[in-house]
């Protein structure tokens, strides 16, 4: 099964940030890189959804929900800029 | 930016089915009542949720077939293993309830803003979904930037929305690939995309051109490759990839 | 609440296993899903090692060519997924874990499996002995493929299957259990299908 990538997580997004946040640009903790949350490599069929940086593989986000809560770790990313539309 | 609605949390609402419509053998759209729906941009998405009766619950998300200011359709292709494409595509029906929320993403869409940059649209499958949000846009805002769309399927037969896509001339040009099975007297592309019919369909490079790609990850990977080799900058190449068989 | 999708039974299996067989909550599957945290890692055969390490050095490492030279065993057991599906009758073949940690002359009270990509997920060692563990290397009489966890995965079939770490490239043997990555985000430490420990706090 191959990989998807960060439009897929959207609503699971919106839901933990409260707000659209697949435009939003990110920086990798592990390598550097950034770019667009819509570009995160995503793992949907696993026990969480995992979202890892294109360019180097690092794990840049865990969402785990247990118990009607969502655990997340946004750990693997260093910095997360989201523009304001309002 | 165009039509941004005012912040909104995103909520889980039932919608109600008011149209079932096969488009393939294997696709179906469907047509959506929605009680409360802000509006959405072309491309983006819904999320699906199915309960059972002993309360187990299943997630989808797919893209929204019809253009801000139509009512929501999705249109859904049945995956042979599937969990939730074969409730959609066989049994769901007029009437029924499908709980949904959206619409959901922010990279993925294009509002028509920018009259200045002609669209390249590539499709593998099912990835032609978000592209009828996007020309439906185009047509209803009277936009004129003019597109090419590069439509890769199976066979003719496996084109979705193909009586609305022949309906395009002039400023909209459609191009299929045909992987699997061309019709006999086809002189039109065979095979899987690749450089040479990008080199051939693709907008050059300086006509500063935007592209969204949309498919199997596999189909989306090799094009927006194939287009950043030819030139395209990477933040002008929007891709959204879908799961394929093997999936849900 | 959310309405009953009409018709909508979802991909549930055969409800009809022998009783007892099947842990609370779960349902049968004749597929093998395929669950993945990352991408797949394609380790080739010369380059693999197997080790057991304790606080920083490696007591005993194997090469691919060594891990096949050991004895090993063919296990029938039923797995159990904790994203609830289950899988009867399963066929692998592998080396005892009790074999590697005799060899290594280890002795910790818990362990933490390490893989390929990353992946860790801790064990108590006496859950990890006793003929409950194997490095598996073939699964269903062929060899392990990759997205199951080849060249070789751990199989510890009396747990979760997320503990039964694929790409396993050894142990690390702790004092003190240490939670592994899905641990770290909130699954159980332990993880006993027949107790329904899927998350912490279970």
């Amino acid at each position: 099964m191959e990989a998807l990538d960060g439009n897929a997580i959207g609503g699971l997004l919106h839901e933990v940030f409260g707000t659209e946040m697949t435009a939003a640009t990110a920086t990798c903790a592990c390598c550097g890189a950034t770019g667009p949350v819509a570009l995160f490599t995503v793992f949907l069929r696993a026990p969480g959804t995992v979202a890892r940086c294109r360019a180097c593989s690092a794990v840049l986000i865990v969402i785990v929900r247990a118990k009607g809560m969502n655990c997340v770790d946004l750990s693997g990313i260093a910095r997360l800029d989201r523009l304001d539309a309002a | 930016m165009a039509g941004t609605a005012v912040r909104r949390r995103l909520t889980w609402q039932v919608a109600d089915v008011a149209a079932v419509c096969d488009e393939t053998a294997t696709v179906r759209t469907i047509e959506l009542q929605t009680p409360d729906w802000a509006g959405h941009r072309a491309g983006q998405h819904v999320d699906v949720r199915l309960t059972a009766e002993d309360g187990y619950t299943a997630e989808r998300s797919y893209s929204i077939a019809s253009a801000p200011g139509e009512p929501v359709a999705i249109t859904v292709q049945r995956l042979a293993n599937g969990e939730v494409s074969p409730y959609l595509t066989s049994e769901l029906r007029a009437g029924d309830e499908l709980e949904m929320r959206g619409p959901i993403g922010g990279y993925f869409v294009w509002d028509g803003d920018d009259a200045t940059r002609p669209l390249l649209l590539a499709a593998g499958g099912s990835g032609i979904v978000p592209f009828r949000s996007i020309l439906r846009h185009r047509a209803r805002s009277g936009a004129v930037v003019p597109v090419r769309l590069l439509y890769s399927v199976r066979s003719l037969a496996d084109v979705i929305y193909r009586g609305e896509l022949d309906q395009y001339t002039g400023s909209v040009s459609v191009t299929y690939a045909l992987t699997r099975q061309a019709p006999p007297g086809w002189t039109g592309h065979r095979g899987r995309v690749d450089a040479p019919l990008l080199a051939d369909v693709a907008w050059p490079v300086s006509r500063e051109p935007v592209a969204y790609v949309c498919g199997p990850t596999a189909f989306v990977e090799t094009v927006a490759e194939g287009l950043v080799r030819i030139g395209y900058p990477p933040d002008r190449v929007k891709t959204e990839r879908f799961g394929g068989p093997g999936g849900s | 609440m959310s309405p009953i999708s009409r018709g909508f039974h979802g991909r549930r299996g055969d409800e009809a296993a022998a009783p007892g067989r099947v842990p609370p909550g779960q349902y049968v599957t004749h597929d093998f899903p395929v669950l993945s945290a990352g991408p797949t890692p394609h380790t080739p055969t010369e380059a693999w090692t197997f080790s057991i390490r304790q606080a920083g050095d490696v007591l005993k490492s194997w090469t691919w060519q060594e891990m096949r030279a050991l004895s090993a065993e063919t296990v029938t057991a039923d797995i159990h997924c904790v994203t609830r599906w289950s899988k009867l009758d399963t066929r692998w073949e592998g080396v005892s874990v009790d074999t590697l940690l005799e060899q290594a002359r280890a002795e910790a009270a818990y362990v933490l499996a390490f893989s390929d990509g990353g992946y860790t997920t801790n064990l108590p060692i006496d859950d990890v002995t006793g003929g409950q563990a194997w490095v598996a290397f073939g699964y269903d009489g062929k060899p392990l493929e990759a997205e199951h966890g080849g060249p070789a995965r751990l199989l510890v079939p009396h747990l979760y299957f997320w503990k039964s770490a694929k790409w396993v490239r050894g142990l690390e043997l702790l004092d003190q259990d240490e939670p592994g990555f899905w641990e770290t985000y909130g699954y159980h430490m332990y993880g006993d299908p027949w107790r329904e420990q899927r998350y912490a706090g279970d």
